[in-house]
């Protein structure tokens, strides 16, 4: 089956188009991208008005599937994901069990081809158990298809045992990804440390804590050659780091949240836990460094961190609550609307941050851009849309958001994946 | 003079004139403790809870005795008996107290901003008996009454505050509140446990205690947790005892004048010197005193009479 | 929302004579002057009660003691349910036990002021006896309260306020009916 796509302002940031074209989708593949396309078998869909972009992908999510359903699972985690305009999610290996081996990787793609709305990419751990102890089979959990290595949220701290997966997975067409935090730094810590955790009494996570680990990992990427992908960046001083290391020419990318880039550490005053996540919302010199580092290029990607708890998880006190807030519904918007229509982060950029680097680092050479050939997974937006987030309206099987009631403008349109429609608002 | 607020959470949220309505108020009942019939009606039918999932006998039992002196019927909860240690929540011991239809939860917790967090559901009034190393508002203002009655303003005064300022909830309330009512705050301490993050709320910080205490008015010494400062903030007591601990010579420098002050319970000769303790410049059974009075003031501004506009 | 005076019924010198009436109603009525004991209710009976103590001292060249109520605590009428009742301390330094207690209040109405101020005093000791003298008696009680010395009798309606103004704190001596804007009641 066909899909036109027609008189929408086509943004493909990987060959720099930005104007107004026709897509022609044949099945799974884009067939045409020009002016004035017309094939009279095809359904069309009148995007005049809208953006139509790569298909985003969030190459940082936790579908909680298998081990957790209660928060959140393959079905609704990639529900939210298609309303949230992504066409890709990656998602990390923290789950029960821990996806450490090729039957966990092999059964959240049977799952996911059973209940998913866009493509599941399953990131392994690089431990077994990421218990940081022996490397896992990354040569047959590449296999089975996990896209990339990482230990999130078990930070691995064997700086032998990181040097040596990195060199191992030389073999393959992979991304190790790091969770940047130093426990012995950050034991105990709730929220940022700085002014802020003094005045609410909450122990504080350090910057060091981060940064210790991104040098750590620079140093590494320098001295084996081999690239490593930081997640969730959140302090000026990760940032200077990547800076100086990009100047270098060292083999390394690097990824920030919606709401690092959104908010900082003074809103705890009311210790509402959906603003407690790790890394924790930092200081607002640090909000000001991440925005720009995104702006320039010093970092890549930006990503959600989805990470599901149910309300009865979240509702305790502050420093018995889990760490971690969901984002596939209102990262777009956020962004749309504070950053891009603010100035801050041109349109380009961010869909750039969204679709074309997180495919470029996951090695997907079929995703993030524009062009026959191409997978035909596309975001459609309407920058003009006002929405008011309500995380009572979500797909998520969880809440636990701090964005509830924020009005935005600028909103996903319709998500297209593999040639489907899953998606229209 | 109007004290329009539904929950005592921490020194932060009141204003100077909100603490001196409380130590004006604490002024005039504590002439009740002093009666034969120590008791008046105002709270009468109130019920109030005593939650306490720290333990402080003192704390405790100085909320009991103000609720009762107001004629308030109170229930102390601990951990010990609640459903707690049945792996009951926070948030379901609470509306489980609720709709016994109670008027008011007295709420001491280790983890910072469960008061806070109580009070964002909860339609009792929330007072704060101490969370984690946040706030403990009604020691500050039994603290703010002694201080009164001996110097009778705070304007000026030079308050030491010496210990482990990091981990107190005392050293915080007390700091706001000082600096609310125009005192001059120093915070003494090894650097380990003084973060010069509290410079940003008016306090200066020094790690010589012999010069902190120069003219000082007051001296308040914190009571140091020989468990849990192991060897990470500080080497050794004996150390922290040469350095830090509250002697006669080192009294000697403070104002002529000067009052010791002690949130309790003390640790004889580690932070502060028996006879320092025990010297007629002591007050710290005054504090203890005061506490009362200040615990009756803070129940019945925010319990008695009729239903108010709340305007917080 | 401006309160009207409505009328002036009594000035200094009408005041003056009232308080000396009262004085030597007490003298006549106390046989042992040693035994007696004035606790003013605050505010305006604390002055009240200094007042007769000066002129039981002028009169018989007796000191009796005085001691200051407050009654905030007692209370069961807030009458005003959005202003909080500043509580004042009480302050009687003598013992009340077995003595003969002259109550002192300005505006006897319903009742209801004296019924806490006499719970007070008797969770203050046993005394043998309580008087009660208040300058304005405007009827209206909801309680069986009569008083044994009064300045004046001023039947009004249940709106209108009586104001005693002593000079302590209101500069001047007199008594005034006034018409409250609202429907705030004393
Ligand atoms: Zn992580
Ligand atoms: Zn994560």
């Amino acid at each position: 089956m066909k899909l036109l796509i027609k008189n929408g302002r086509v943004i493909d940031p990987a060959s720099g188009t930005d104007k107004t074209l026709d897509i022609l989708i044949d099945r799974k593949k884009i067939a045409a991208v020009g002016s004035k396309i017309n094939d009279k078998t095809a359904k069309v869909v009148d995007a005049a008005g809208k953006v139509v972009a790569p298909g985003f992908i969030d190459m940082h999510v936790h579908l909680r599937e298998p081990g957790y359903e209660h928060k959140e699972t393959i079905a609704t985690g990639t529900l939210a994901a298609a309303a949230g305009g992504f066409t890709s999610v990656a998602c990390m290996p923290n789950t029960s069990p821990i996806n450490d081996n090729p039957g966990v990787t092999h059964s959240i793609l049977t799952e996911a081809k059973r209940s998913a709305r866009v493509n599941v990419l399953p990131i392994a751990a690089i431990t077994r158990e990421s218990a940081g102890e022996e490397l896992t089979e990354m040569v047959n959990q590449a296999k089975a298809g996990a896209v990339a290595f990482s230990d999130d949220g078990r930070p691995l701290t064997n700086n032998q045992l990181m040097r040596r997966a990195m060199e191992y997975s030389q073999m393959l067409e992979t991304t190790i990804i790091d969770h940047c935090e130093t426990p012995d730094l950050s034991a105990g810590g709730v929220m940022h440390e700085g002014d802020y955790s003094y005045q609410f009494g909450l122990k504080g996570i350090p910057s060091s804590s981060e940064e210790v680990m991104v040098a750590r990992d620079i140093i590494l990427a320098e001295s084996t050659g081999v690239g490593i992908h930081l997640a969730h960046l959140s302090t000026r001083g990760s940032v200077e780091l990547v800076r100086r290391a990009k100047a270098k020419k060292i083999p390394v990318t690097a990824e920030v949240t919606p709401h690092h880039l959104l908010l900082d550490d003074s809103l705890l005053e009311h210790y509402d836990t959906n603003l407690k996540m790790k890394p924790p919302l930092r200081d607002k010199k640090d909000v000001q460094s991440l925005r720009k580092a995104a702006k320039e290029g010093v970092i890549d990607v930006i990503a959600t961190d989805h990470a599901p708890h149910t309300p009865d998880e979240k509702e305790v006190e502050f420093d018995q609550a889990p760490f971690g807030i969901i984002g596939l519904e209102t990262c777009v918007s956020l962004i749309l609307d504070r950053l891009v229509r603010e100035g801050i982060l041109p349109l380009s950029r961010f869909i750039e941050m969204i679709s074309s680097a997180p495919a470029r680092i996951l090695n997907l050479t079929d995703k993030g851009k524009i062009q026959p050939g191409a997978d035909a997974d596309l975001t459609l937006l309407d920058l003009n849309r006002e929405v008011i987030v309500d995380v009572f309206a979500f797909r998520s099987h969880s809440r636990n958001s701090p964005f509830h009631g924020w009005k935005l403008k600028g909103a996903p349109e319709m998500t297209i994946v593999g040639g489907k429609i899953v998606y229209h608002c | 003079m109007a004290f329009n607020h539904k929950h005592l959470l921490g020194i932060q949220s009141l204003s100077a004139q909100d603490i001196r309505t409380i130590l004006d108020t604490a002024e005039s009942l504590s002439e009740i403790s002093s009666r034969e019939v120590k008791k008046v009606p105002i709270l009468r039918g109130k019920t109030i809870i005593n939650l306490f999932y720290e333990a402080s006998t003192r704390t405790r039992s100085s909320f009991e005795l103000a609720a009762k002196r107001l004629s308030a019927d109170i229930s102390n909860f601990s951990k010990a008996t609640s459903a707690v240690v049945k792996g009951e929540t926070l948030k379901d011991t609470i509306l489980n107290l609720e709709a016994m239809n109670i008027d008011a939860i007295i709420m001491r917790h280790a983890s910072s901003g469960s008061p806070h967090f109580v009070s964002s559901f909860c339609s009792s009034h929330v007072i704060n008996a101490g969370d984690g190393t946040h706030e403990h508002p009604t020691q500050a203002l039994l603290d703010a009454l002694t201080i009164q009655q001996e110097k009778q303003t705070f304007k000026d005064l030079k308050v030491v505050i010496v210990g482990d300022i990091l981990h107190s909830r005392v050293a915080r309330s007390d700091l706001y509140l000082l600096k609310k009512l125009g005192a001059k705050v120093v915070l003494v301490g090894p650097p380990s446990l003084v973060p010069p993050a509290f410079k940003k709320y008016g306090a200066q910080i020094d790690y010589n205690f012999d010069r902190a205490i120069e003219d000082a008015d007051v001296v308040m010494m914190l009571r140091i947790q020989l468990e849990r400062q192991k060897r990470i903030y500080f080497p050794s007591l004996s150390e922290y005892h040469e350095l830090f601990s509250l002697t006669p010579q080192r009294f000697s420098r403070a104002k002529h004048d000067a009052i010791i002050m002690h949130p309790g319970p003390i640790n004889r000769d580690v932070e502060i010197s028996t006879d320092m303790a025990d010297s007629a410049k002591s007050v710290i059974l005054k504090q203890v005193e005061n506490g009362i009075a200040v615990r009756m003031a803070v129940l019945y501004l925010l319990l008695g009479g009729k239903e108010r506009e709340i305007t917080d | 929302m401006e309160d009207k005076v409505k009328a002036k019924i009594m000035d200094s010198r009408k005041i003056k004579r009232s308080f000396h009436r009262m004085t030597h109603e007490i003298i006549e009525r106390n046989r042992d002057l040693n035994n007696l004991v004035i606790v003013g209710v605050r505010t305006r009976g604390v002055f009240i009660a200094h007042r007769i103590q000066g002129l039981i001292q002028e009169f018989e060249g007796i000191e009796i003691p005085v001691g200051v109520l407050d009654i905030t605590l007692y209370r069961d009428d807030f009458s005003d349910p959005t202003e909080q009742h500043i509580v004042k301390k009480t302050e009687i330094d003598f013992s009340i036990d077995k003595r003969d207690v002259l109550l002192v209040d300005d505006v006897l109405f319903t009742g209801r002021t004296i019924r806490a101020a006499m719970d007070s005093l008797i969770d203050l000791g046993r005394p043998k006896s309580i008087q009660l003298l208040v300058f304005i008696d405007r009827g209206h009680r909801e309680l069986p309260i009569r008083a044994d010395y009064v300045g004046k009798f001023l039947p009004t309606s249940r709106r209108e306020r009586v104001k005693l103004q002593m000079k302590e704190i209101d500069n001047k001596d007199e008594v005034l009916i006034i018409e409250p804007a609202g429907t705030k009641q004393e």
